[in-house]
């Protein structure tokens, strides 16, 4: 039978405030599905022009599919939500880029004819579920040397990315990790981010943590706008003696969730969804686990070549921060400068946080409000590095762009 | 009365919190948070420390913390630091009223006074402050919980709040912290009055949130899923004038008079103006049409401290404490842990109470159910009305497809009891009930059965153990007395044997823990407890009628209990042959007591159903029964009357507590309220007789000490 490939959109994102992982953040009490469940009940009010039963997948990502990230989390969140029982899920992992994963290989189906709309998103609840907790590594990894044993520790990686760049120093990591905090701050304060918030209900029993009872999240609590070079100057550096990476210019331990609705360009249209952009092409890679930071640079090279664009085409680009010598890899090999204004325009995880799984959809949501802003851009990409050594990336196509 | 007066809230609580040691606190946690768009937000969360299995309370000192809650948000709202305040509970409980222990343990009339101006004092702060206030009833909400968010200004509701009432009059209290003053102003005096009045006395019926919200009582509803997040949202968007909460215009015409006359008909219809509640709250209401809340909540105070001081209201949270706990633990029941696993039930009859019976145990316990009788085409009529009955709830929607095909594929008939009962773990007959009948079916069914399985049977004067004499293992026979209608009535007399086992026991316990009956332990007596005690009241009546009292008279001397149904038209109900059969075995078992009746004997020999006819819509003395009476010239006054009859049951309770029937006096009111319907302000009936001083009388004593079901010493 013929068959056509059909454009694939991304019609909107949402997520939840991130939290602090730990006994005083704010989701302490949160269970992690009621999150994504959350944001999973905001797409609909949203868009109520999508029939709840026209969701063909809803596609969930965890790192740690355990609890209550676990049991097909994709399938009993989509119950929990209220949608039709018709609606059947997954769950999905690639650690960092689960929730990347999610859209891109629901895309790949909605292209292919198998779906028509499809809900893709992530959670990570840090504090309920720390990382590595209940992993088994095989042993051979260690035996064999088939990846050092710092490959484990994403903290040790991004030390050994600053070895592999030296190039990259402290200073210019932490000075990027300031940028991140102010732009952050700018975003909140123009009002760019709370648009796309869901806020969630947290209750607290513990004093040790402030008030007791129900309390509202509307706005990150990572953040930590104000930051100073000489404030990071003086952190510790707990993968390394004398190391450069730090709390300050890395990506905190968080929790969170995101989702998004994606659909065919056509059905879309039919159903009156907004398209807020067009995937372009993705890519994943594998690099050296050791170094998983400097996945985005060959993740981006594949993706650019197969939508047969080159760097310079990108107007806009989001860049996961889980590590500033990470994003600094990215921009020096692709010659950008460290504060390139088409770079995390609203700052980036240094200052909001990265809930591993769930990250993905949070770029993907800044870049569409970025599309939404600025017409005159035509591409973005959103990017991240992946642990035990990947990096994947998704090129979008600004459906406002006003040139031609 | 002075001190009640003039004391401050923080006092009189304080001194109520004296009374009440063992309250279980409820905490009134502060919480402020950014409302998107509405600015600095303070929420109270009723919490007392446990998960929802331990509901959330209002004693004293829980009362004094929202007070202080109150005091916190009251500056602050003053100071225009906030912008609005919330009150919500803790997961799936908002909270569900007043503390009964509390209640149990006043004494005196100033102290019941201070609990409900207490109550009052705290909540009405809320309708005071210098910002809007929201309740958000996110879980069960029950008495002083659904008032408290009555005197918030806006309130949203759940569309999964599983159970939301007013249920005092339930009870023998009225709503008395704004809810009889309030609720009709807020959503009508007729709609008030079926919250009130109708569903407090139709057994504590629930309203779930969508009714609570279609009432007008909530003005938002919402999914549960995000309830609190959606509701937050809602109250940002009334702050900022978004949304504009509209309320139907309520009706102060004469609807209010008649939505007053109408509750004082369910009243008459339920309790027949014989527990003071239902009329106190009624009063309440018809004066709320001023819409002078200030005195709607005087006269609360004073309708809660009367009430809390006088007999019904003790007796009602004695029978509310007998269903809700001692139903739980059946008295002298042996340990659980002996009983044997039941999956295989075998019934011995396939007439209608052995259907019944095969429906019951197929609903609930889910095993395989065989049927047997003479005939084939007594079986087929047997499994054809299960049948029936199941596609009945199939049709009502009570159960699915599924599990209707898996229930019917359960029943079966066999006319091969050894082929039926082989593998059965219990079996019950509902044979006829004579005892010949009854020993040659066990012997028969005993032949064919494990070692382990039960032998229960239904009977309702036999003696089990001479039932269970020839048989080689005796041990394992139990009486397992159902109430008609069996689906309806929750009593079951769970009766030992002479020689009836620990493990049969616990067994049988355990069966009627799964049928979901309120089991009680009885010894083996003639007509064990319930119909022992009807029969005499019964027989009392007929005796006073063949002496000559009028019929009318000795009914109506009857009405200021508010049983049920008056003593004839029960008998009716019953079967006058059945009710001549009982009297007979308790006649021939204790024949100073118990008598029969010529004239019941009479009316039965003439094929009657019952003493009554009801062509012109209500009950009138049948011509026919009315000649075949045969009455000498005694007659008595209806005070005489009452004496004579209550008198008799007093004596007859008396009696059986002696011979150790019951392991308590409590055993005797559970039965009596679980297995004929005796009403809630009775407490049965021991709580009546010694408030009304008949047990002393009679027996020269109580039958429950000073405060178990009546005010402490």
């Amino acid at each position: 039978m013929p068959r056509t490939a059909r454009d694939v959109v991304f019609v909107d994102g949402v997520r939840t405030p991130f939290g602090k992982a730990g006994p005083k953040g704010i989701y302490h009490e949160t269970r992690a599905d009621d999150l994504v469940i959350k944001c999973i009940r905001e797409l609909l009010r949203r868009n109520p022009g999508l029939p709840p039963e026209r969701i063909d997948e809803v596609a969930l990502a965890a790192t740690t599919q355990i609890g209550d990230q676990g049991l097909t989390l994709g399938r009993t969140a989509g119950i929990l939500a209220g949608l039709p029982q018709s609606v059947p899920g997954f769950s999905i992992d690639r650690m960092c880029a689960g929730a990347m994963t999610a859209v891109t290989t629901t895309a790949g189906s909605i292209s292919f004819g198998a779906y028509d709309v499809v809900v893709a998103g992530g959670v990570e609840h840090m504090g309920r579920h720390p990382m590595g907790e209940g992993v088994d590594p095989n042993p051979r990894f260690v035996s064999e040397k088939l990846v050092d044993e710092s490959a484990m520790f994403m903290g040790m990686t991004a030390e050994n990315l600053h070895d592999r760049l030296p190039h990259i120093t402290k200073q210019r990591a932490d000075e990027y990790a300031v940028r991140s905090q102010e732009k952050a701050a700018k975003a909140y304060a123009n009002g760019q981010i709370q648009q796309d918030l869901v806020p969630i209900s947290i209750r607290r029993t513990s004093p040790e943590a402030g008030e007791t009872g129900w309390g509202l999240a509307t706005a990150d609590e990572p953040m930590r706008p104000g930051t100073t070079l000489a404030n990071l100057a003086g952190l510790k550096t707990p993968f390394r003696p004398h190391g450069r990476v730090t709390a300050g210019n890395a990506a905190g331990l968080n929790d969170g969730a995101t989702a998004s609705l994606i659909a065919a360009e056509d059905v879309a249209h039919e159903l009156g969804l907004p398209v807020k952009m067009r995937l372009v092409s993705y890519a994943f890679v594998g690099v050296e686990p050791e170094v998983m930071g400097i996945g985005p640079v060959p993740a981006t090279h594949k993706a650019l070549a197969k939508a047969g664009l080159s760097i310079d085409d990108i107007g806009l680009f989001e860049v996961n921060e889980a590590f500033a010598v990470q994003v600094l890899s990215f921009l020096d090999h692709y010659g950008i400068a460290d504060d390139d204004p088409r770079v995390n325009q609203y700052g980036g995880a240094i200052a909001y946080g990265h809930p591993l799984a769930s990250s993905g959809v949070r770029l993907m949501t800044q870049l569409a409000r970025q599309f939404e802003e600025q017409p005159q851009v035509r591409y973005g990409i959103t990017t991240m590095c992946v642990g035990f050594g990947m990096g994947g990336t998704v090129i979008w196509e600004n459906p406002h762009w006003e040139g031609k | 009365m002075s001190t009640t007066t003039t004391a401050t809230t923080a006092e009189l609580l304080r001194g109520a919190a004296e009374l009440f040691p063992d309250e279980v606190v409820t905490q009134a946690h502060v919480r402020h948070l950014d409302l998107p768009g509405a600015g600095r937000f303070a929420l109270i969360t009723l919490d007392n420390g446990f998960d929802h299995t331990k509901p959330t309370t209002f004693g004293p000192q829980s009362l004094a913390n929202l007070d202080a809650a109150i005091d916190q948000v009251e500056k602050e709202a003053a100071d225009g630091e906030i912008t609005g305040v919330g009150l919500t509970g803790k997961p799936f409980i908002f909270a569900v009223g007043a503390d009964l222990k509390g209640v149990e343990l006043l004494k005196r009339h100033p102290d019941a006074l201070a609990i409900g101006k207490g109550g009052h004092d705290v909540f009405k702060r809320l309708s005071q402050l210098a910002v809007p206030t929201f309740a958000y009833y996110n879980g069960a909400a029950m008495g002083g919980g659904v008032e408290v968010g009555l005197h918030c200004t806006y309130r949203t509701v759940s569309k999964t709040l599983p159970a939301f009432s007013l249920p005092e009059v339930f009870l023998g209290l009225v709503p008395g912290w704004g809810g009889c003053a309030l609720l009709p102003n807020l959503i009508g005096a007729d709609r008030a009055v079926s919250v009130i009045i109708e569903n407090s006395l139709n057994q504590n019926r629930q309203l779930k949130g969508q009714q609570v919200f279609d009432l007008g009582i909530a003005d938002a509803l919402f999914d549960g899923a995000d309830f609190l997040e959606q509701s937050l949202l809602w109250t940002a968007s009334v702050l900022q004038g978004k949304t504009e909460v509209v309320r139907p215009e309520v009706d102060r015409g004469e609807a209010w008079d008649q939505a007053v006359e109408r509750g004082r008909a369910i009243a008459d219809s339920k309790v027949h103006g014989a527990a003071p509640a239902a009329y106190r709250a009624l009063e309440i209401i018809a004066a709320a049409k001023s819409g002078d809340l200030r005195q709607g909540f005087d006269a609360e105070d004073q309708a809660l401290a009367d009430l809390i001081m006088g007999g019904e209201l003790r007796a009602g949270i004695y029978a509310f404490n007998l269903v809700q706990k001692r139903a739980k633990r059946p008295a002298g029941a042996p340990d659980k842990s002996l009983a044997r696993p039941v999956s295989k039930v075998g019934v011995v009859g396939a007439g209608l109470m052995a259907s019944q019976l095969a429906l019951l145990f197929v609903r609930r316990l889910q095993v395989p159910v065989v049927l047997t009788d003479i005939d084939q085409e007594r079986v087929d009529k047997g499994v054809g009305y299960v049948h029936e009955e199941i596609d009945k709830l199939l049709l009502k929607g009570r159960v699915n497809q599924d599990q209707a095909n898996r229930l019917k594929g359960l029943v079966t008939g066999s006319l091969d009891k050894a082929a039926a009962f082989g593998d059965a773990d219990f079996v019950i007959e509902a044979v006829f009930e004579e005892m010949a009948v009854k020993q040659k079916v066990f012997a028969e069914v005993e032949a064919v059965v494990p070692k382990h399985a039960i032998l229960a049977t239904n009977t309702s004067s036999l003696s089990v153990s001479e039932m269970a004499s020839q048989l080689s293992h005796p041990e394992r026979v139990v009486g397992f007395h159902f109430f008609n209608p069996v689906a309806i009535l929750p009593l079951l007399e769970i009766v030992r044997g002479a020689q009836t086992d620990d493990a049969s026991l616990a067994t049988a316990f355990a069966v009627a823990k799964s049928l979901k009956k309120t089991a009680v332990l009885v010894k083996d007596a003639p007509a064990f407890v319930v119909n022992r005690i009807l029969t005499r009241f019964m027989g009392e009546i007929q005796n006073v009628i063949d002496e000559g009292t009028p019929v009318a008279t000795a009914e109506k001397a009857i009405e200021p209990l508010g049983l049920p149904m008056s003593p004839l038209v029960l008998l009716e109900l019953v079967g006058p042959a059945i009710g001549l059969h009982v009297s007979e075995t308790l006649n021939r078992a204790f024949p100073d007591r118990f008598t029969v009746s010529p004239n019941l004997k009479a009316v039965v020999a003439a094929g009657k159903r019952g003493f009554y006819v009801y062509d012109s819509g209500k009950p009138e003395l049948d011509p026919e029964v009315a000649a075949l009476l045969q009455q000498g010239d005694t007659v008595l006054t209806q005070e005489q009357v009452r004496a004579r009859v209550l008198d008799a049951v007093a004596q007859e309770i008396g009696l059986m507590l002696e011979d150790g029937i019951v392991a308590e006096a409590q055993d005797i009111d559970l039965c009596l309220i679980t297995g004929a319907g005796w009403p809630f302000h009775l407490g049965g009936i021991t709580p009546y007789l010694d408030r009304e001083g008949v047990s002393q009388r009679v027996t020269g004593k109580r039958f429950l000490e000073q405060g178990l079901a009546s005010v402490p010493a």
